[in-house]
């Protein structure tokens, strides 16, 4: 680089850039959180809602299916799965995880109670109605 | 290495390559998982082997990171480290949090290790990369605390160069960033917005001010060029990176509820984000080229030179691969992330961290450099660890379009499983390469041991 570019110059540069786009990610932040009420579902955050997400996390759920694409991707994206498979889908296949099928991909079995199934099943739902600029693609995930 | 002090990074070190022996082994259980999926089932089911897989990646990295912080702080501020003492104490912690964490995982039920690790009280657990139980995640507050209090005080009553600031700032603001995880709200749009303060802001962010200064540190020892102009190069790089990388954190805001206008934001800011990688491979090879010494180590110029290239192809080229957001929308959590994903933590951060290990345990084991035959066998870990770690991004590279194409794009979806077979083939490869790559760690590590008479320039 040129002598007449100095490492003063080049400093400035670096805490006038970073201070400035900081505060730009702030004065976004400030605006979605603005847009938020209109996008992410939450006047359907119900209690039951509330305890889904818990069991969804005290279960390490995300340590094999994506939720909106983020997580690990062994295992189905959920965040459409009410959509896809239906309440009482959802129910039967947590409960009648292992499948013990030789080879294949094994889900283990939590021992959810009804109420908590429930309480997923709610959850998924609330999940499905968050405005995600029609992600996924399609039905599939 | 001119001051005593700086020898703390030493445990540091052996510690970050122990664990991340561990990372790998628990990288190919998951990687047989995903084509023999009953392996190991029940006793490490998959979640749990990702857990302790990416959370070693973290913890041993911070080590690395910490380690270097520890040697060159005191170098660069030309005086001994403020406390030696706090900084063992606080690696004994580090480690036995690192550890218990591990085991906890492996060990107990998550749901019931969330029950007794206080979960109830503060909800932190059960998020990617924030699975840390409480305890563990207040440890690391304070373990960086201390660190930064230990570190700042020996640059406040030191020598002040923009190599120990950067790394400085770059520390404070890993920890700072750290505070989101023990934020999560009830809302889930809300939730993964700040979650990602604490992931996107580390990794495109802070990190690369860590990661820039321990190069440019390495940089000027090797090469023996002016420091004026390595450090000029060095604000330029990091300027770049959080210009473009604080905004670019809305290329993760395309799908999760936020305002659509973030795929705009997010496309444009994160497509400049390869400019500051691309210009640390410039920077590490006109560096070198321009060198006014032979540096007897020639595997940490290796090291160096190497971290410059993987971070431009794994963070940079992979990256922008699927930053787009019209792009995005059909490669989003898919194989593509993790072929990114993989390259990036390798490239960026774990060759830098070994740059800093092969440069400076040498000379803390009494000797500029490391016998020939030493460097011979780490350069030979160097090709096969990188090589194969190209290969594993490339197979599930592979593995992601295939996947997008059949249940994302095709006339007739397939399910994510069906899909999942289809791609077998490049699973197994993938697992190949990784089996490549444990061998290339386990040589690594044994050129440790190898004796001999040090080498000198030539």
């Amino acid at each position: 680089m040129s002598s007449a570019f100095t490492k003063s110059a080049a400093r400035n540069i670096f805490y006038g850039g970073a201070v400035f786009f900081f505060l730009l990610l702030i004065a976004l932040t400030f605006d979605t959180m603005g847009q938020l009420p209109k996008r992410d579902n939450r006047e359907n955050l119900s209690e039951s809602v509330i305890r889904g997400k818990h069991i969804w996390e005290t279960r390490n759920c995300i340590g094999c299916h994506t939720l909106m694409g983020e997580g690990a991707y062994f295992a189905p994206e959920l965040v459409n799965v009410y959509t896809r498979r239906g309440p009482d889908f959802i129910k039967a296949w947590i409960q009648g995880q292992p499948t013990g099928a030789p080879g294949r991909r094994q889900m283990p079995n939590f021992n959810l109670t009804e109420e908590q199934l429930d309480d997923m099943v709610n959850f998924f739902k609330y999940t499905s109605e968050i405005n995600t600029a029609n992600w996924p693609p399609n039905i599939e995930g | 290495m001119k001051y005593q002090s700086q020898l703390v990074a030493k445990p540091y070190f052996i510690a970050a390559i122990g664990l991340f022996l561990g990372q790998i082994l628990f990288g190919l259980i998951m990687g047989l998982q995903y084509v023999v999926g009953d392996f190991l089932f029940p006793e490490i089911p998959f979640n749990v082997a990702r857990m302790v897989h990416t959370n070693l990646l973290i913890v041993w990295l911070l080590f690395g990171f910490m380690g270097a912080a520890y040697y060159l702080i005191p170098e660069e501020a030309e005086r001994e480290l403020h406390s030696p003492k706090l900084a063992m104490a606080m690696f004994w912690i580090f480690l036995a949090a690192g550890v218990a964490t591990i085991l906890g995982y492996l060990l107990v039920p998550y749901a019931t290790l969330a029950e007794w690790t206080g979960n109830d009280l503060l909800a932190t657990m059960g998020r990617e990369f924030l699975e840390q139980p409480l305890p563990t995640k207040v440890g690391i507050v304070v373990v960086a605390l201390a660190m930064l209090y230990n570190l700042s005080m020996t640059v406040l009553r030191g020598r002040k160069t923009a190599i120990n600031l950067v790394m400085l700032v770059g520390l404070w603001g890993l920890a700072i960033f750290f505070l989101f995880s023990f934020y999560n709200p009830n809302n889930l749009v809300k939730d993964k917005y700040f979650w990602w303060w604490v992931v996107h802001l580390w990794v495109e962010g802070v990190w690369e001010l860590i990661m820039g200064a321990m190069l440019a540190f390495v940089l000027i020892k090797v090469t023996g060029v002016d420091r004026e102009v390595i450090e000029k190069w060095l604000y330029v790089i990091i300027a770049m990176a959080l210009i473009t990388g604080l905004i670019g954190t809305g290329h993760h805001y395309y799908w999760i509820g936020a305002p659509e206008y973030w795929q705009w934001w997010g496309s444009v800011f994160s497509a400049l984000e390869p400019i500051p990688f691309f210009m640390m491979t410039v920077f590490a090879f006109s560096m070198v080229n321009r060198r006014r010494r032979e540096h007897p180590n020639k595997a940490a110029v290796l090291w160096a030179l190497g971290t410059g290239v993987m971070a431009f192809l794994g963070a940079g080229v992979w990256g922008f691969l699927h930053t787009l957001a019209p792009v995005n929308y059909f490669t989003h959590g898919s194989q593509i992330t993790a072929a990114h994903g993989h390259l990036a933590f390798y490239g960026a951060y774990v060759m830098v961290v070994i740059t800093m290990i092969s440069y400076t345990m040498p000379l803390m084991r009494g000797r500029a450099a490391n016998s020939p035959l030493a460097q011979t066998v780490e350069m030979w870990s160097f090709w096969l660890m990188t090589v194969s770690m190209m290969f594993i991004t490339l197979f599930l590279t592979a593995a992601g379009i295939l996947q997008i194409w059949l249940q994302r794009i095709s006339d007739q979806p397939m399910s994510f499983m069906a899909a999942q077979d289809q791609v077998a083939l490049f699973y197994w490869m993938r697992e190949y390469a990784g089996l490549v790559f444990l061998s290339g760690l386990l040589l690594y590590i044994s050129s440790f041991f190898i004796k001999g008479k040090a080498a000198t320039a030539d």
